[in-house]
């Protein structure tokens, strides 16, 4: 039996964040569990695809996180204990469902979790912060700063969303979801004890957001809000804070960010008090208010946006209107924290003198970009392209997936990448602009997540780009998850039947290994006044076959 | 282990592949065994792809931050000697350096010479102990893969780190998968040896 699995309460055993998330989601009998893999917040998905079927527990990986939340509100409304993952990106593909989803509420306790990934370790195309898509959505919304709080907050998402009956967010960033430590258990729920099945009962003023019930649904979100906010008042996730007053100083800060301002107080032997906000929305806005009341200085330590800094500055105005709020102007908005900058923004804040003990020498280390794997089928489709054009004179679009990796030396053919599908969208684009010669690479579970619409656009708005489909048949970045094409499936979808149906004419389907017929098939399809698509099908060398 | 504030700071660096999250585990593992509290921090996805990999462990008493500041690292276990040579950011002049002696060329980039890297590292600290782990391990079973955990029990043995042996046997013995345990007992076992 898996680890994650041992049902005794007190024991130790030392869980990464995600790991711990998906104990946490046990302990309290979660039935339906949904996501699109995505780091990093992929192992909560692996763990319950491992572990899923042993515990009882209903786990897809679904084709897009929109599909994925959707599935979950539909379990939701059945009265299914339910939680969705998912990285901040897939938060965007699903905010269109998010929305009404705040607004009806649920039925069955649901959680999501959002993975943030300051300084783009492994994201592409933006560095986010869900926490404003909270304030869009009005989603009550917990950061925890460590494994433990990572069991432990979702737990209490769930009591919150039984209690309020809402959806609620539990938020990560890589440094939560990717650190380990050892993580006290608790008791599982016996499969008995849990609901076995869901049951949808006909609710239509509950389920419905049609007008005029939609604006009667807001204003309860309202009310439900403030609510919540006297709940997140009295409840312990917001801590008390301890430390000497007696300086004026004080400090205000949550998630990940907590621990460097634990670790700092430890390194210039300050003792201030601290007060760590487990909720970020709603904020317990009279225990802020009493915090900062008699403060001279306070000191806000948060990633990336300044959404606290920005809401103490106007509780402030309330109760404490000379109070210097310090945050941004001390603390960078881009990256992440790094604990040796909480540390001297610290000493600034108090006036006292701190050197770190590095040793003063700069040295000049060759950078090493990551790489395709040696033996990669995408080799072949580089290659195959090099040898068909001047890959000068075409533009090369990319997607969301390994072969994002061709924009990096010593590979260089890449000109434009946004997020996932919008490869196939934007060629469309710069075709109908310009006309210029263009091909487009997208990957197999890419297409299955959003690059479909965009082929569909493209044929029926009728363009020519040249889309190369790169069929590794796995989600090969994020830890090679199924995916619907996936020959590990019983009756995979066929790539080529989609874009067959779709009305595409100019389709061949080629092992990339056979270069001669590759380059052939490039050189042709770009002289093609319709749109023309190469499926390049050769498993990922890390596939069990 | 830093007496005063009573913690032990451990940055494990390499390249994608080379065994760092394993490291990382037996290490905590280990540290469990010994009741300390424990924080690790690791990257996964995009950023695994044969670049840089950095791993940190903290262990000891009162750890919150998974990170090693900057500074503040007392033992850096380089698997690559290029990468070693990033990680001295987390060092000072009393940091032990532990390095493969090992060279994983970046493509299209002539890279520093042993020699070189050597020099440089000692600006940092005169602690740095060059060990040919990957010939050892090439050389003794035909593979270098195991040249990490070859370094980290050499490690233990030399009491650069404060763990016992015996943990991080039992550590081993937990987190390593039953087909490859026994090549890593041998290598656990080399080490003491050496």
């Amino acid at each position: 039996m898996e680890e994650i699995l041992l049902n005794k309460s007190r024991e130790k055993i030392i869980l990464l964040g995600n790991e711990a998330i998906v104990r946490g989601a046990l302990e309290e009998g979660v039935n339906f569990v949904s996501t699109y893999p995505g780091t990093p917040a992929s192992e909560i998905g692996d763990t319950f695809f491992r572990i899923g079927k042993s515990a009882g527990v209903y786990f897809e990986y679904s084709t897009n996180e929109k599909v994925a939340l959707e599935a979950g509100i539909g379990a939701s409304f059945s009265g299914l204990k339910t939680l969705v993952a998912m990285k901040d990106f897939g938060l965007n593909v699903c905010l269109d469902a998010l929305l009404p989803f705040v607004y009806t509420g649920s039925k069955g306790p649901t959680v999501i979790i959002v993975a943030d990934d300051p300084s783009c370790y492994s994201s592409a195309q933006s560095e986010e912060n869900t926490r404003g898509l909270s304030l869009v959505a009005r989603i009550p919304t917990l950061e925890p700063s460590d494994p433990q709080e990572c069991k432990d907050f979702v737990k209490l998402g769930f009591q919150i969303s039984e209690k309020f009956k809402i959806p609620v967010i539990v938020r990560t960033t890589t440094r939560v979801a990717h650190q380990r430590m050892p993580v006290i258990l608790g008791k599982i729920q016996s499969s008995k004890s849990r609901i076995q099945k869901g049951k949808f009962i006909k609710e239509p003023k509950r389920f419905v957001t049609l007008p005029p019930r939609v604006l009667e649904m807001k204003k309860e979100l309202l009310e439900k809000i403030e609510k919540i906010r006297e709940f997140s008042e009295k409840n312990k996730i917001n801590s008390t804070p301890r430390g000497s007053a007696s300086e004026g100083l004080g400090i205000i800060t949550s998630g990940i960010s907590y621990l460097y301002v634990m670790e700092a107080l430890k390194e210039l032997n300050l003792d201030l008090p601290v007060l760590k906000l487990g909720f970020f929305y709603p904020l317990p806005e009279k225990k802020i208010k009493n915090f900062i009341r008699s403060f001279k200085k306070v000191l806000v330590v948060e990633e990336l946006d300044p959404y606290l800094e920005r809401e103490i500055e106007r509780l402030a105005k309330d109760v404490n209107r000379n109070l210097k709020v310090v945050g941004k102007e001390s603390l960078p908005e881009v990256g992440e924290l790094k604990p040796e900058q909480v540390i001297l923004a610290l000493a600034r804040f108090t006036n006292k003198k701190y050197q770190l003990p590095t040793v003063k020498y700069q040295i000049r280390a060759p950078e090493r970009f990551p790489q395709l794997c040696p033996g990669c089928p995408y080799w072949f489709v580089f290659a195959a392209v090099k040898k068909a054009v001047d890959t000068k004179k075409v533009i090369f679009g990319g997607d969301i997936g390994c072969y994002m990796l061709f924009g990096l030396p010593p590979l260089n053919i890449q000109d434009y990448l946004s997020c996932m599908g919008s490869s196939v969208g934007i060629a469309h684009g710069i075709k109908k602009a310009t006309g210029q010669k263009l091909i487009t690479f997208i990957g197999d579970s890419t297409f299955f997540h959003s690059g479909i619409p965009a082929l569909i656009n493209t044929v029926f708005n009728k363009s020519n780009p040249l889309i190369i489909i790169l069929d590794n048949q796995t989600t090969a970045m994020t830890g090679h998850q199924p995916h619907p094409g996936a020959p590990q499936d019983n009756k995979p979808i066929k790539i080529e039947n989609i874009v067959r149906a779709c009305g595409v004419k100019n389709l061949k389907v080629i092992d990339p290994i056979n270069q001669k017929e590759f380059v052939t098939a490039i050189k042709e399809f770009l002289e093609k006044k319709e749109i023309s698509v190469i499926i390049a099908r050769r498993p990922c060398i890390w596939i069990k076959k | 282990m830093d007496k005063k504030v009573n913690q032990f700071n451990i940055l494990i660096v390499g390249t994608g592949g080379q065994g760092q999250i394993t490291l990382l585990q037996i290490l905590a593992e280990a540290a469990l065994f010994e009741d300390k509290e424990i924080k690790t921090s690791e990257l996964h996805g995009l950023s695994q792809r044969g670049g840089s990999v950095e791993v940190h462990l903290r262990f000891g008493k009162e750890i919150y931050s998974p990170l090693v500041s900057q500074g503040k690292a007392d033992l850096i276990l380089g698997l690559e000697m290029q990468e070693s040579l990033k990680a001295s950011y987390f060092a000072n002049s009393k940091t032990n350096f532990l390095v493969n002696k090992y060279i994983v060329p970046i493509p299209f980039q002539k890279p520093l010479s042993e020699d070189e890297i050597l020099k440089i590292l000692k600006k940092f600290s005169k602690k740095v102990t060059l060990i040919e782990a990957a010939n050892i391990c090439q050389k003794e079973f035909g593979t270098s893969v195991v040249a990490g955990i070859y370094l980290l029990s050499l490690a233990s043995f030399k009491k650069l780190i404060p763990l016992k042996p015996v943990s991080i046997l039992k550590a081993i013995k937990k987190i390593i998968p039953e087909k490859y345990l026994e090549l890593n007992l041998k290598t656990f076992k080399l080490a003491r040896e050496a």
